[in-house]
This record gives structure tokens, sequence and C-alpha cells, in this order.
């Protein structure tokens, strides 16, 4: 369960995201989407730990991230939008290095290293360094590393970027596999279609504030925009690009 | 990229336009540097000019004397000359070759380049030029001074530099032509970063291996030339390789013609030709090997196989650790092993410690009369100065930029259960163990080797194991709040701003200390000099007191502030 209460946060004058609140509760995908700068990207990583908060509360399977950080940060697994892991590790290594800082080692975490490497066909470069991994198989990896402590919250930034289709049908089943157990995920995402068809609720950040949210069906009415798909709802909450802009570019 | 067509020729960016980013890249990090720290740049003037006029004043000094040496004088002085430029075309030879690899096969501008329609040639030429650039400016930086010193000796001129300029540009040109052909074979033969790898490991070992021969020399007799007996003796400190084929030669006689008012072109046509005939074949190996070179500089598979022993080893020695604090060190000790521009690094640290016993040692205190315990307690005492600096050096290579590299990884150790605390106490650990162990063999070592008394031995065991826990915390904290989290070089976050403010810290820390402990010493020297006096004074154990705290507050106040930043560090 992920709840959110006035979360905000500001750069100086700046205010990247105003007043933020969501629950989440546990059995359920929930999407994040808006457009680029929206706050998406700041949301979840105070969610993480990363950002600290200017304002407000988050709380991670009703574990407050302030006052208790460790507890909280023990249940959540992150993936962020860029694959940034040791170069001079091996796969194999950056799991257990991953497994060593959530406490947790030994023949078990092992064999779930190898499950995970298996899982995401990243067995016959276990032992090759991840310098040599391409951009995608990082994605793997650290989608792997996430996983490998079995959390109770996933927050991911962007999942697909940079999979294979058969590697984003496995990070999607995954994920529903995931929520059905009773997990929480929390995903942003600027493909509409996989939104749509994954997530169980939607919210729409503009400008660090939540637009609207809710199920396909509340988001409509909430827009008073009939049978609409996600996608003209969404240009319609965040202001699309006119025709003849477009027609202009192109103009020799 | 390679144009059969004379209009796509014509058409293509030229060689100015390419380099156009960097130039107006460093343009702007002069005028930021320029707006931000005077402080540093003031500095870094003072340094500057305080090296310029050392190397100037040896080989003013050294050429005053050759100069009044008949007949040979001259001779001499261009002989000098050659052996200094033969010794830059090595170290340039070598620069070169890591640098060509960097800017030819791993820069970040390299993909946009090659996918625009960019003349092969004009690519060749610029990326020529910005090797020449980066790999010689220290060595031009250092060449000033000595040809200065010939300049003002010998009545170079006022045209003197220009004359210097038409001679070393083509001299420069060859080691850098030369380098980029090598690294183009070795890229051809190994994936780039393995290529890297062998290339910064023989570097800095020939680099270090040049320091030693160099230091083994004794190049201080230069520097007093009357002490010789003979000239012969001095020629035979002189020995080097020479041959009328070698550009060295030519570039000293070139720029000793000019000094002596010879009317010969034939040098400086050797240089110019011998560069164009160089680049000509640079470029017509470049048009034929780079692209596969290129796309061989893609591939990158390091497998490294199931850990090694030494990690196996490692793993049992800290299996007592909680299994987050193991896997982190752990961590640490493979990333560091494994990046041969880091561990290398070590090759450089033994040579210049070597080189530093090895001056201890060329003191001219034992020679066969009774030293006065005064002046060996005197010695001991500048050299516990001396090597607490050495230790600084050391910690802001080392220690300094361990926080820096964690870098973009930061986002998984901020959103893991990871104690911060616990994770900066690793880091002090794994950095400043090693280095006590170090210190404490230099300090020992060389107090052996000046014959210290007791009571200084103890004094500086004492000032050691207090000073290298402080600056190990000083070096760990000032990183943290002095990140550098954009730099991939580790070399080079010790000369960032915060490593000027961690290297003053510790030199004052280090002067504080030395302040301290002057009075039990001073007291120590008097009781010796009146009545020989043995043991121990009484202002010891108050110095020692003081020492201790000083470098309590010294260690925790960085950590905790440290700890704080890293707390509320964004990332």
């Amino acid at each position: 369960m992920i709840e959110l209460e006035e979360l905000t946060k500001r750069y100086g004058k700046f205010t990247a995201v105003d007043g933020i609140n969501l629950t989440i509760p546990a059995g359920e995908l929930y999407g994040l989407l808006g457009p680029n700068g929206a706050g998406k990207t700041t949301t979840m990583r105070m969610i993480a730990g990363i950002l600290q908060p200017t304002s407000g509360t988050i709380r991670i399977a009703g574990i407050n991230l302030r006052t208790r950080p460790l507890e909280a940060k023990s249940r959540l697994g992150f993936i962020p939008d860029r694959p940034y892991v040791y170069d001079k590790l091996t796969g194999a290594e950056f799991l257990r290095f991953v497994s060593g800082l959530y406490g947790q080692g030994g023949p078990e975490i092992e064999r779930r290293i190898d499950e995970l490497l298996e899982l995401f066909e990243l067995t016959p470069w276990k032992d090759e360094l991840t310098e040599s991994y391409s951009h995608g198989m990082r994605q793997k990896l650290i989608i792997s590393s996430a996983l490998v402590h079995r959390p109770e919250v996933i927050v991911v930034d962007e999942p697909m970027v940079g999979l294979d289709p058969k590697s984003a049908r496995l990070l999607k089943d995954l994920l529903r596999e995931f929520v059905a157990r009773g997990g929480t995920v929390l995903m942003s995402t600027h493909t509409l279609e996989i939104a749509e068809a994954m997530c169980d609720r939607i919210a729409i950040v503009v400008a660090g504030r939540i637009a609207a949210s809710g199920t396909m069906d509340e988001l409509r009415a909430q827009t008073s925009s009939g049978d609409a798909t996600l996608e003209e709802l969404f240009l319609k909450l965040t202001g699309g690009l006119a025709e003849r802009e477009l027609s202009d570019l192109f103009q020799h | 990229m390679i144009f059969s067509s004379t209009e796509a020729v014509r058409r293509s960016p030229g060689v100015l336009t390419i380099l156009g980013p960097k130039w107006r890249s460093l343009r702007a990090r002069v005028r930021v540097e320029r707006s931000g720290a005077g402080g540093r740049v003031l500095l870094l003037v003072l340094l500057g000019g305080g090296f310029w006029t050392a190397v100037f004043g040896a080989a003013y000094r050294v050429l005053k004397y050759f100069k009044g040496v008949e007949e040979i004088g001259p001779l001499l002085a261009g002989k000098l000359l050659a052996v200094a430029l033969l010794s830059f075309a090595a170290i340039l030879l070598l620069s070169n070759l890591v640098t060509a690899l960097s800017t030819f096969f791993l820069a970040k501008d390299l993909d946009m380049l090659v996918s625009a329609p960019v003349d092969w040639i004009y690519f060749y030429l610029a990326k020529l030029g910005e090797t020449l650039v980066h790999s010689s400016w220290m060595v031009i930086l250092m060449v000033v001074p000595i040809l200065t010193a010939y300049g003002v000796v010998f009545g170079g001129g006022p045209l003197f530099p220009l004359a210097a300029l038409v001679t070393l540009l083509p001299y420069f040109l060859l080691p850098t032509v030369v380098g980029s052909v090598l690294t183009l074979v070795l890229v051809n033969v190994f994936p780039a970063r393995r290529a890297r790898d062998i290339l910064s490991l023989v570097t800095l070992a020939a680099a270090g291996g040049l320091v030693l021969m160099l230091r083994l020399l004794q190049p201080e007799q230069l520097a007093r030339p009357e002490g010789f007996r003979n000239l012969l003796d001095f020629i035979a400190v002189l020995r080097a390789p020479s041959h009328p084929l070698l550009p060295s030669e030519w570039a000293a006689s070139a720029l000793m013609n000019w000094l002596l008012r010879v009317r010969d072109p034939l040098p400086l046509l050797l240089l110019w030709s011998t560069a164009g005939a160089f680049i000509v074949m640079g470029a017509s190996m470049h048009r034929r090997l780079f692209a596969p070179g290129f796309t061989k500089s893609q591939e990158g598979a390091n497998a490294i196989g199931n850990r090694a022993a030494w990690q196996r080893a490692a793993a049992r020695l800290l299996g007592w650790l909680p299994v987050t604090r193991r896997e982190f060190i752990l961590k640490d000790l493979r990333v560091f092993f494994r990046d041969a521009t880091q561990w290398s690094q070590l090759i450089l640290l033994a040579v210049l410690l070597i080189v530093y016993v090895f001056n201890i040692r060329a003191l001219p205190l034992y020679t066969g009369e009774r030293v006065p315990v005064v002046l060996v307690t005197l010695v001991v005492f500048l050299n516990q100065g001396l090597g607490g600096f050495v230790l600084s050096a050391i910690a802001a290579r080392f220690i300094f930029p361990s926080v820096s590299l964690e870098g973009r990884q930061l986002w998984l150790l901020k959103s893991s259960p990871l104690d911060l605390r616990a994770m900066l106490w690793s880091k002090y650990w794994v950095g400043t163990l090693p280095l006590l162990i170090l210190a404490l063999g230099i300090g020992v070592v060389t107090n052996r080797i000046l014959q210290a008394p007791p009571f200084m031995m103890l004094l500086t065991i004492i000032t050691t194991v207090c000073y290298t826990l402080a600056v190990g915390a000083l070096a760990l904290g000032l990183g943290v709040l002095f990140p550098q989290f954009e730099t991939e070089n580790a070399a080079q976050i010790p000369t960032s701003f915060g490593g000027l403010v961690f290297m003053m810290a510790a030199v004052s820390l280090l002067t504080l200390i030395i302040v301290v402990e002057a009075v039990p010493v001073a007291e120590q020297l008097r009781a010796w000099q009146e009545n020989g006096a043995q043991g121990v004074p009484v202002s010891l154990f108050f110095t020692v007191v003081a020492v201790f705290s000083i470098c309590a507050i010294a260690t925790i106040v960085p950590l905790n502030l440290g700890l704080k930043r890293l707390t509320a560090l964004d990332v």
C-alpha cells in the first residue's frame, strides 16, 4: 500500500509537485500519466526515498518513510527510468550486492538470483561485466534487482523503455501477477495503450497536481468525454499540438 | 563517411566546425571558473608561478655554467636540450596513446560525428588536433621555462618564442601521429575497453619507470655543476641515446642554430618534412582502419568468471560482518580492482613512495662525521610533516572521490534500506585502513633510515595514527560536501574545487599538529643541548592529549557533516 498526503516538492521558487494526495491499496496497479516535466518522476523518486519532499507524508505498507526510512524502504522495489548500474560488476554480482543492501544473503538468495536471471534470459551473461550489457539488458537487470528481495510495493518509472517485445510482455505479466498476489504497483508511462490495458486506476498529473484520477470510466465521467480513449482523455487534459503547427514544420 | 563525390566533400564541415564545440566548451568553462572561484585561480597562478620559477632557476643556473665553459659550452647546452626533448618525446608518446584512444574511439561526440556527412580527412585532422592539444599541454608548460632560460642565457632575442613554436610544433606532431596510429592498430586487435585498460597500465608503468629512472640519475647533481670533479663526469651524467636521425636532435639543433646565429635550415626542413610525411601516412592508415576499429570499439564483452580466488578469500575474511556491510565493502573492492584507471594509480603511488624513501636516504646526514642529535631530530620532525603531506595527497586521490564515484548509482543506495551511516563508515575503513598501514610503514622506515631517537619514533607513530584517521575522515566528509557526480574519471575529482578545499584543510590540520608538537620537541632539544639528558619531557603527555583531541574533532565533525549532507542529498 502507498499513501501520499499533501506531497510537495519545490526547487527554489519552482514547484515540481504540488500537494498530491493519493492512496493505492494492496492488490492494485496504479498508473501515473502526464506530459514531460509534470512531476511524475519527482513523485516516484520521493516515494523511493531518493528525493526528500519539501512537505507532506509518504507511507509505504503503512510505514512513514520519513520517520522509519529503513523499514519503509525494505518493503519497496524501485525501477528507475535510466538503468545506471555499476559497470565493473557482473550481473550476478550486482544482484548479490542489491540483496546485501536489503540484508539478504546465502543459498536462498543465490537460488533467487539464478531464477531471476533465467526468467529475464540473462543467464548467459551473468558472469560478464555490466559495461558490456545493452540498454535493454541493463533494464532487465534492474527489474530483477527490484524483485530480488521480494518487495511488497513496486515503484516503476517508464518500465518498457529499451525492452524487446518479449521482455515487455514478460514484465507486464510479472506486474499483473505481483498485483494478483496482493502487491502494490505504482507505474509511470508515456505509452497510453499499456496504461489503459494494465492499470486498475490512473492519475493524470499536470504541473505537479493530479488533474484527474480513477478508473477509465471514472476518468471519462470526470471529463465528460463519453467513450473517449485514454489518448483522447490525455490530450484533452494536457492540451494537444495544433494541426497547423505540424503542417508549418514540414513546409519547404 | 568516405565520399567519392567532390560535391559531398565540398559540403562537408571543416576542421574548425568539428572542433567548434570543444573550443566553445573550453571558453564557457574558463568563464564559469573565473566568475566562481577567484581564490582558486589565484592559488593556481601562485603554484604555477612557483613551479615555473623553480624550473627556470635550475635551467638558468646550469646553462649559465655551460656558457662559461670554453669551446664545448654551447655543445653541452645543445646536448642537454636534446636529452630533455627526447624525454619529453617519450612522455608525449605515452600520453598520445591514451589520449588518441579517447578522442578517436571513446569520446561522446563520436556517434554524432561518424553519423554526420563529415569527410574522413577533416575528421582525422580535427581529432589529431584534439589529441595534440590534450596530450601536449602539460609538456608545453614544462618546456616554456626551460626554453625561456635558453633564450635568456644565449640571447635568443624577441623572436625566439616564434622560432621555438615553429620548431616544436612539428616535433610535438610526430608522437601524436605515432600514438594515433598505434592506437588505431591496437583497437583493431582488441576491443576499445580492453585496449584502454592495457594502455593505461602500460602508460602508468612506463611513467613510473621514467620518474624512477630520472630520480636514480640524481638530477640534484645537475643543479650544482661546479661540484663535479671534471667535465667528463658531467657528460657521463648526461648519457642518453643520441643519433643524428632522432627528431630530438633535429629540434635541438634547430633551436641551438637560432641561439648561436648559425644559418642552417636543414634541421627545420627535416622536422617539417617528416611531420608532413607522418601525417600523410597516418591519414592513409586512418582511412583504411578507422571504420573497422570504430566498429570493434563498440564491442566490450568482458567475462569475469565465477568469483576469483581473491574474492572468495575477501568474502571469508569479511564473513563476520553483517551481510549489508560485507557486500558493500566487496562491491567497493571489486569496482576498484577491475577499473584499470583506478588500481593502476597504485603503481605510480609505489614509485613515488620509493622516490620519497630514496630522497630521505640521499640526505647528506650521515657522511662519516658525528651528527648532532638536534639536527637528526629536526630532520625527523620535518619528515613527519612531509609524510603527512604525502598522506593527504594519497587520501585526496583515493578516499576523497569515493562517494562521488557512486554518482549515478546513488538512486540504488538511497532507495534501499541501506543505513547511510553504515555506508559512510564502510567507505571510511576501506580507504583509511590501507592508508594507515602505509603511513606507519613510511614513518617507521624513514625514521629508521634517519636513525631517529626513540622519543621521535614514538611521537611519529602517535601522530601518524591520529593524523591518518583524521585525514581519512576529512577526505570522505569533504568528498560528500563537494561531490562530483558527473565526473566519470576518478583522477579528475581531486583536482576539483572540493579537492582543493580538502588539501587546504588537511595541510591546516597538519600545521596545527606540528605547531602543537613543536613544544615538547623544542623542550627535548633544549634538554639534550644543555645536559644531554635522555627521557621523555612531561609536556609530551599534554601534547599527545591535545593531538588526540584535535584529530578526534577532525574525524567526527566531517563525517557527521558528510552524513547530514548525504541524507539530505537530492539525486
